[in-house]
Formats: structure tokens, C-alpha cells, sequence
């Protein structure tokens, strides 16, 4: 674990910080020395972003080391988490600065946490006190566009009333901006959200969620959005390695196992499908191994007669090397 | 005649910053916020307009108060309460609620006594401000006249 970053900030930083002090202050002995690591460990901030790591290796307990993949996830969190911590020490002893943009965007595929992520997130917020509340409000543009003309404002105005007080996570955000259909009612909220993100700075924080390359046209097609959100937190794809662990422990959860033979098949299909394309992480495993189970409950009814518990337990290599990511790889490369 | 009504009706008026932690107490206890008005201010008017659907799930009392400026820029001239309902099984009943506007001029009530038969005499409270129609009842004179 690399609880490394909360050790060493506090650590660290009251070298750079107590002699700069004590330097600027010399004639006026008065003059307060804050103490960041009390600040710190007031803030509990440290706690929390422990708890994140935990919470990031519980999406694969059975690693019993760091997901490497989020690694620079959580190296920006703490970065933000400092930052916060020394703005709010800043303006405690009258160093007025502005508050600090607050607006995030998570891009990165599916189930690589961005939800956890900014559960932490909130929390910290409320500690450090930048939000009043600390709750998530998840939304998606079902819960923010309406159906007809002079339904979106409501909605969208609901789902901040909701979220006041602490974070909004809006996933798959570019959703709500369809340049395809004119009269979509997409842009009155992005609208809406833009006023709130720009005069209630103190009631909520809204973090935007979703795929990376449509996150980025979706920001380059409003750039008042985009100049409104500061921090940009990157969720890297998972390894080959990664994707393997966290299929055996969807497998656990879902009560079956793999043969030896159809782990090794699979690892190979793993290899094989991150090549493709339109690869969705932790999605892309759970449907492959759903396919999986299609094929081993018709080869059990092929085969016909009984079965044992253990077969209805088990993944045959048969049920993984059915699947099309093997004929793909075996077809002539023609087409590439 | 100050009007007086609902929780803390023998206090005077509530700064928006007293009704804001009102409010947040009626949140973290569970209470959904409703915001109501109206220009008929009996004692024993109880239906007054609702200012927009009661506000579930909220979780901070800015989310109310921007709610009630609405209301106030909207309604100025009227009674405007907030009303905290607290819906668990055996209470079901209005929790909390208590006057956040009120009309600068309150010409309040008179009481008319009827005689009946046998010399019965009935007592009924009369408005001043409903002898106006619905609408105009507490708009100010200069405003009414112009």
C-alpha cells in the first residue's frame, strides 16, 4: 500500500513552510506559525484517502496489492486533497486567494472506479469544508433533460436542489449535448448547470464523468463548460493482468469457476480482445463471461444425460475458445 | 394586527439566516420542506397555496432558501410559511412550520356577532383584507391606485 503521499506531505511540507514563517515574520515575533501536519491530521483528510485505497483494491481483494492502473488516480486526488488543505491554511491567516475551482471531470471507461472515486471525493470536500454536506447526487441526462418544452428547467433545477450541499456527479455527461438534433433539449440544461457551476460556487461542486475521447469533444463543444472545469482526472484502462482478476472474482461472485485449461484460455482471450477495438474494461469481461455461460449451459444440454454439481459449477476451455475473439485472430489478417 | 400562526408564532420575524438553520434542522431530521402562501390568512384557512412541489431528498437548507427568495420575489405582498411534514408511520402530520413573509400592511380581523334564535349569540372573524378581491388584498394603496 502507498500511504506514502500522507506520511510525506506533512512530513515535508512543514520544513518549506514553518522557516519561510519564521523567516518573513522575524521583527514581529507574534506572528502565528501553523502547524500543517495538526492541520492535516484535524482534517482527517489522511483517513480518507487511506479508505480510497482500500476501497480501490476491494474491487479486486483477491490482488493483494495495489491496483496498479489507478495509481495516478489517486496521486491526483491527494494532489487536490494538499491543495485544498493549503488554500484553506492560506485563508486562515488572511493570504486571500481566490476559492480554488472545485469542477472536475473523471474521464476514463466504465467500472474503473470514477464512482468511489468521487464519493471520496465529496468527502473530503466537506471536510476541508468547500461543500456543506459531503452527499453524492449521481444524475444522467434522464435525470436532467425533459421530454417536452419546459420540462428540462425543472428537472435539471430538482436535481441541483438535491445535490446542493455537496457533489454531482453527472456520467456520461456528453449525453446531454446532442449537435445531431437542434430542438434536443440537452443544451438548456448544460445551460442551467453552467449558471449554478458559476454563481452557487459555494453550494455544490459538480464533477463530469465519461468515456475519455467523447468527454473531450463534448468539452470542446462547450467551452464555456470546459473553462469552468479545473481538474481533470484521468482513469487509466486495466492490464491484462488486472482484467484476469477481476474476471475470476466476478466468477466467485457469480458462483462459478474456471477449468485450469479455460483459465489459461482465457487469459489468452483477454490478451486477444484488448487488441480489438471498442474494449470496455470490466464490461467487456462481464459480457464475455456471460457468453461463456451461454455456451456451457448448451453444451450441458448437448451433452444431455446428468450432470454433476461440479459441471454445472465449472468453465470448460470449449466455452472460452468458442467465442469470436478466437476466429478473429485465426482469420487471414485481411482486413487489417 | 401582526399575524401570528404556526411554530414560533410569538417571536418576531425570523432573520433568512435563523430560517436557514430552521430549515436544516427539519432536513437532517428528515422532514421534507414544503413552501406555501396565500392572501386569506384565517385562522382556520389551512389550504394554502403550495409554491412548487415539497422538496425531497434535499440535503442542504441553501437549496430551500433559494426556493423561498423565488416565492418572495413572486408572492411579495403575500403570507408566505414553510412547512416541514414528517411523514413516519404514526406521526404523519405537519412538523414544523412557521411564517417567513408577511404583507406590509396587515389590516387583520374584526369580530362580528350574530344573534340567533333564543338569543344565542354566534361570534365570527371577519378579514379586512378578504373585502378585497383575490389578488388585490395586500397589494399597497399607492401601487393599487397606479
Amino acid at each position: 500500500m502507498s500511504d506514502a503521499p500522507p506520511a510525506n506531505a506533512p512530513g515535508a511540507a512543514p520544513s518549506g513552510a514553518t522557516p519561510a514563517g519564521a523567516q518573513n515574520g522575524s521583527p514581529a515575533a507574534a506572528d502565528p506559525v501553523l502547524d500543517l501536519d495538526a492541520a492535516y491530521r484535524d482534517s482527517q483528510v489522511g483517513e480518507i484517502l487511506g479508505k480510497l485505497d482500500r476501497e480501490l483494491v476491494g474491487l479486486a481483494p483477491e490482488l493483494d496489492r495495489e491496483l496498479v492502473g489507478l495509481a495516478p488516480v489517486k496521486t491526483r486526488i491527494r494532489e487536490i486533497a494538499h491543495l485544498l488543505l493549503i488554500d484553506k491554511l492560506r485563508s486562515s491567516v488572511g493570504l486571500a486567494s481566490e476559492p480554488p475551482p472545485l469542477h472536475m471531470s473523471f474521464t476514463g471507461p466504465p467500472g474503473t472506479g470514477k464512482t468511489t472515486v468521487a464519493m471520496r471525493m465529496a468527502e473530503i470536500l466537506h471536510r476541508l469544508g468547500y461543500v456543506r454536506r459531503g452527499h453524492l447526487v449521481v444524475a444522467t441526462r434522464d435525470d436532467l433533460v425533459g421530454q417536452y418544452i419546459g420540462h428540462t428547467a425543472p428537472k435539471t433545477k430538482e436535481v441541483l436542489k438535491k445535490a446542493t450541499g455537496g457533489v454531482l456527479l453527472i456520467d456520461e455527461a456528453y449525453y446531454l449535448y446532442k449537435p445531431e438534433n437542434e430542438r434536443d433539449y440537452g443544451g438548456e440544461a448544460i445551460e442551467i448547470l453552467l449558471q449554478v457551476m458559476e454563481n452557487q460556487r459555494d453550494d455544490l461542486v459538480v464533477i463530469f464523468a465519461g468515456y475519455k475521447d467523447r468527454m473531450e469533444s463534448f468539452f470542446a463543444s462547450n467551452p464555456g463548460l470546459s473553462s469552468r472545469v479545473a481538474n481533470h482526472i484521468d482513469f487509466p484502462d486495466y492490464t491484462a493482468d488486472e482484467l484476469l482478476a477481476i474476471a475470476q472474482l466476478m466468477l466467485a461472485r457469480l458462483n462459478y469457476a474456471f477449468s485450469p485449461a479455460a483459465a489459461t484460455a482465457f487469459a489468452e482471450y483477454v490478451r486477444l480482445r484488448l487488441q480489438q477495438p471498442q474494449f470496455a474494461n470490466a464490461r467487456s469481461i462481464r459480457n464475455a463471461l456471460d457468453r461463456a455461460r451461454l455456451r456451457q449451459a448448451t453444451r450441458l444440454f448437448e451433452h444431455g444425460g446428468t450432470v454433476t454439481p461440479h459441471q454445472l459449477e465449472e468453465l470448460d476451455e470449449s466455452d472460452i475458445r468458442k467465442s469470436r475473439v478466437f476466429a478473429a485472430k485465426e482469420r487471414p489478417p485481411a482486413e487489417s | 394586527m401582526r399575524l401570528t400562526q404556526g411554530t414560533f408564532s410569538y417571536l418576531a420575524d425570523l432573520t433568512d439566516e435563523q430560517i436557514s438553520r430552521q430549515i436544516q434542522y427539519a432536513l437532517e431530521q428528515g422532514w421534507p420542506i414544503s413552501i406555501e402562501y396565500t392572501d386569506d390568512p384565517h385562522p382556520r384557512n389551512v389550504y394554502w397555496e403550495m409554491f412548487g412541489l415539497p422538496m425531497f431528498d434535499v440535503r442542504d437548507a441553501a437549496a430551500v432558501m433559494q426556493e423561498l427568495a423565488k416565492a418572495r420575489a413572486e408572492h411579495p405582498n403575500d403570507y408566505i410559511k414553510i412547512a416541514a411534514y414528517d411523514a413516519r408511520l404514526g406521526r404523519q402530520t405537519t412538523a414544523l412550520s412557521f411564517i417567513v413573509n408577511r404583507p406590509g400592511n396587515e389590516p387583520g380581523f374584526r369580530v362580528e356577532r350574530t344573534v340567533r334564535a333564543d338569543r344565542q349569540i354566534g361570534y365570527q372573524l371577519h378579514s379586512y383584507a378578504t373585502e378585497q378581491p383575490h389578488g388585490e388584498r395586500y397589494v399597497p394603496r399607492s401601487n393599487g391606485k397606479a
